[in-house]
């Protein structure tokens, strides 16, 4: 059988130790040994976004880091952007608000991707909202509803 | 609008889906995880053609945590064909992995099934396949050429479907004409690429004798019959769920030679078997849209009008029969005319088959193409008439006063008032300020262009007498609305939304109906077991056909708790009014509530005399006839001549698609379509090489648009309704991809007719357009 690697991972607040295969894609870690699914897989390729979670703060495409890449280190993901279960970040909020997703299979990805738009720039234009996301790829929307979602979630935390 | 006084119908209610999407929580298919669950992997032709010497599946085998290998050997004699909905006769079938030879790249070899998805891939790169290639034929004007390469050798050529349509009316008036131009178009092969590509998780469950499949799929009905006739497992013992699909685009109407197989595997191991494609095996396998040669002579007059169209159109289908695919074409034909008086036409179809992937409906299937011919003729003839693209189309719209109108192409139309949307265009953009401003640019020699679209197409699919018996069923649509005794509804719907939010509006549609809230709605979709028959969401049917059948229950309900109302209040029937939830004898203030009579419809002891307990009703919905929506659509471009980049500067689109159940909900339609519409005038184009290796098989090489490349579009709509339905709504899923491309196009024509350019072909990228405008200046 494979050799096998332990990688231990904060998720979301909480800590997973692990054996895995050192080929392991975090995608994969996160999908099939911690049964988070939000993150989808669209291209393998790091070119669709649909992926997208932090780690240590930053957004990247899971399904180019591998699971070791983020031993010891705090990953979040969809699941884990609000603050508590029966609340909604401000970004699921301007989705749900501004209808920024139709099939939903990008929405993951597309809103932690906007996360980090939003952590190192509060108050975007729409045209840095539109380069922010230029690397997650919506088939449903034609983005201009998630621009507006964007949009919404920047003047709601904000305090506009 | 519905039956029921529209008050939350109408409104831009947010989505009842979202919440469980924007928090990770949705299942698509990959999601599905299941005790005992093995995952498969494709083995796939490197080759376009050739013959399979042999195949050595022992060392993926012998591999660890493999549990077993197929190809073809396995399953001669015990499984049927790759599904289709029209049959051909004469033309062969496509098994379910090659048998003895392998047609295009991509083509499934064998399948490897091991306990991981790595286990499986690790393996199936160990499948030895040797194959003795031969000569591919790629082009579809090639295929036709005498001699070419076939690709299916017992046939004598590679034509599927040959329909000649002559018509000595159509000549008569190309001798009468003042005019005549010809023009060739291509409309090029693109990939639908939902972004959750094709999935399936299929479970056998030996004990009940039941196979369960989890498909993303548009119509899980359709499954079920087809799994059912190819596998030869009676379809009451099948049940499809087509839980959260991510985007379909017509690309998920089929059931795929893939599903077939691994509900064959499972019931082999006894055990489940998933499986997801990769992108790269969704660009190869799943099937392509487009790919049209089409050769149109027009005849005209000097003051514009067009009286007639001769055409010939070259699909081509690819290397096997999908599940329309070589039907697709037809469809471009019937909406030739767009909308527009022309008074004859004559079209020759041909659907060829290559040595490439097989092409089917993708949003829009065969209408986009009609509607790209079509406007791209009218701008044609603008130009060689020298009136203005608008006053081109103002003549020849039919007017409104004759619907329902039939074409010379035989589709009837239900109602139309063309003249409405493009005056709204006219001044939303300011049409004639643009033109004004493009005349002072084009004297500083830039290349501005303005293009225009004024289309119409089909939707809302449709009247059964249309279906085949290969589909099973008709395309009629149903609905059960089932009220529990506490007053709280639960739909089930046999479209199968996939993005399009029909939990919304027909919870919308339920509120209007009997007074409950959003929340005390659920409306159950995708699942053959828990729904009744259904037929599925494509061909822009969910609310036309579906929202109907909805409808029609939501009447029968209504009717049957009036009746039980009307007994307790000790009234005659006729005398009870509804509002706002309640059940009121006129002129008293004697009320029963919908909570209170729904309860009442459930107990024992408050029986109504005839009726039967519960608060429950079918409905299904038969249109009678299509609906035709239309629009009219400007955009403006501007294009760099030093590097043929094209930026678009304005998109405005002002469609009319009957009433609006849920304008939010609409326009997140429009706008996506619109996107994807431009996306292949502009960028996207499935590519295969003279060998019929794929060139654009990853997002590396097929261009997918993105945020950065649009400004934001400008919409609005007139309202037209439709008599079809009792909702007078038309369909609405498909008008953007259909409107978008020949406007796109048109623009970019526009910005470089100065230069004698009078044709871009799709994907008008800025390597072509620089070309273009280089070899205008070398000429």
């Amino acid at each position: 059988m494979p050799r096998s690697v332990p990688v231990t991972v904060t998720v979301n607040g909480s800590k997973h130790e692990r054996e895995v295969e050192p080929r392991t894609l975090l995608v994969h870690f996160l999908r099939e040994e911690l049964d988070l699914t939000g993150a989808h897989i669209g291209c393998e390729s790091t070119l669709c976004g649909a992926c997208t979670v932090h780690l240590d703060g930053r957004a990247v495409k899971s399904c180019t880091v591998l699971a070791v890449q983020a031993d010891g280190q705090q990953v979040t993901t969809i699941e884990g952007l609000a603050a508590s279960a029966d609340e909604l970040h401000p970004l699921q909020t301007g989705f749900w608000e501004k209808h920024g997703l139709q099939c939903g299979y990008c929405t993951p990805g597309m809103i932690m991707a906007a996360k980090q738009l939003l952590d190192d720039n509060p108050n975007p234009t729409e045209a840095e909202i539109r380069e922010a996301i230029d690397g997650n790829i919506c088939r449903c929307t034609g983005y201009q509803q998630i621009v507006d979602a964007v949009q919404h979630a920047a003047d709601v935390a904000g305090g506009a | 609008m519905t039956t029921f006084r529209p008050n939350s119908v109408g409104r831009p209610i947010k989505r009842r889906e979202d919440p469980r999407l924007i928090r990770g929580l949705a299942t698509y298919t990959d999601d599905v995880k299941l005790p005992g669950m093995t995952c498969a992997a494709f083995v796939r032709s490197d080759f376009a053609a050739g013959a399979i010497r042999s195949i050595d599946t022992s060392a993926a085998a012998a591999h660890p945590g493999v549990v077993g290998v197929y190809t073809y050997a396995d399953l001669d004699g015990k499984v049927g064909a790759t599904p289709i909905g029209v049959e051909i006769p004469g033309m062969p079938d496509h098994p379910l992995l090659a048998n003895g030879r392998v047609l295009y790249v991509g083509h499934p070899v064998a399948v490897v099934v091991a306990e991981t998805p790595y286990a499986a891939r690790d393996a199936a790169a160990m499948v030895e396949v040797d194959i003795e290639p031969r000569e591919a034929v790629v082009d579809v004007e090639a295929a036709l050429a005498p001699g070419a390469p076939r690709v299916y050798e017992e046939l004598d050529s590679n034509v599927c479907l040959h329909i000649p349509a002559p018509n000595p009316e159509a000549d008569k008036l190309f001798e009468q004409a003042d005019q005549t131009l010809s023009i060739r178009l291509l409309n090029q092969r693109v990939a639908p690429f939902p972004m959750e590509g094709r999935a399936i998780c299929a479970h056998w469950e030996e004990g009940p004798g039941k196979l369960t499949i989890w498909t993303s799929n548009q119509a899980p009905h359709s499954v079920k019959q087809q799994i059912a006739m190819c596998l030869g497992i009676p379809e009451i013992r099948i049940r499809a769920i087509a839980p959260e699909v991510g985007g379909g685009f017509g690309a998920k109407i089929p059931t795929y030679a893939e599903d077939a197989l691994l509900c064959w595997v499972s019931r082999d191991l006894m055990r489940p078997v998933k499986w997801a494609e990769t992108r790269t095996e969704n660009l190869l396998g799943m099937t392509h849209g487009r790919g049209h040669v089409e050769k149109i002579d027009v005849a005209f007059q000097t003051d514009g009008r067009v009286l007639a169209l001769k055409g010939q159109t070259i699909s081509e289908i690819g290397a096997f029969r999908s599940f329309f695919g070589p039907f697709i074409a037809l469809s471009t034909h019937t909406m030739s005319c767009g909308c527009y008086d022309i008074k004859a036409v004559a079209w020759e179809t041909s659907s060829v088959f290559t040595n490439t992937m097989a092409t089917e409906a993708y949003r829009g299937a065969g209408r986009p193409e009609a509607a790209y011919i079509i406007e791209r003729v009218m701008d044609e003839v603008a130009a060689a008439t020298g009136l203005d693209p608008v006053a081109v189309r103002r003549r020849n719209f039919i007017s409104k006063d004759v619907f329902p109108h039939t074409t010379p192409s035989g589709a009837t139309y239900d109602t139309g008032d063309y003249e409405k949307p493009l005056d709204r265009l006219i001044e939303l953009a300011g049409y004639d300020e643009a033109r004004t401003a493009q005349r002072s640019a084009r004297e500083e020699g830039r290349l501005v262009g303005i293009g225009l679209a004024t289309f119409t197409e089909v939707c809302g699919l449709g009247p059964s007498t249309g279906a085949t018996p290969q589909q099973r069923m008709g395309t009629w649509e149903s609905a059960t609305v089932r009220v529990e005794p506490t007053g709280n509804v639960t739909v089930y719907t046999g479209v199968s939304p996939h993005g399009q939010g029909q939990e919304t509006v027909f919870a919308q549609m339920v509120a209007d109906a009997f007074g409950v809230g959003l929340d005390d709605v659920v409306v159950v979709h995708g699942d053959t077991d828990q729904v009744q028959h259904g037929v599925g969401t494509f061909g822009s049917r969910g609310i036309a056909v579906g929202g109907a059948a909805l409808d029609m229950a939501l009447v029968k309900v209504h009717a049957k708790a009036t009746r039980i109302a009307a007994h307790h209040l000790d009234a005659p029937v006729d005398q009870i009014e509804f509002e706002d939830g309640e059940f009121t004898v006129s002129g008293t203030d004697r009320t029963l509530t919908f909570r209170e009579v729904a309860e009442k419809a459930h107990l024992w002891n408050v029986n109504v005399p005839g009726e039967e307990p519960g608060l429950e009703a079918v409905a299904r919905f038969e249109p009678s006839a299509t609906t035709f929506p239309f629009g009219a659509h400007l955009c403006q471009v501007e294009i760099d001549p030093e590097s043929g980049q094209i930026e678009i500067q304005r998109y405005v689109a002002i469609d009319d698609f009957g009433e609006v159940l849920n304008p939010m909900l609409a326009d997140g339609q429009r706008l996506g379509g619109v996107v994807q519409g431009i996306g292949q005038a502009m960028w996207e184009e499935v590519q295969y090489d003279e060998g019929g290796q794929l060139l654009s098989g990853t997002l590396m090489d097929y261009a997918v648009p993105r945020a950065k490349h649009f400004p934001r579009m400008e919409l609005d709509n007139t309202v037209t309704p439709t008599p079809i339905n009792p909702l007078g709504a038309k369909g609405i899923g498909e008008l953007g991809t259909i409107g978008a491309t020949p406007c796109i196009v048109n623009a970019i024509v526009d910005a470089l007719r100065p230069l004698g350019i009078t044709n871009i072909d799709m994907p008008a990228k800025p390597e072509r357009v620089w070309q273009a405008i280089r070899s205008a200046g070398a000429a």
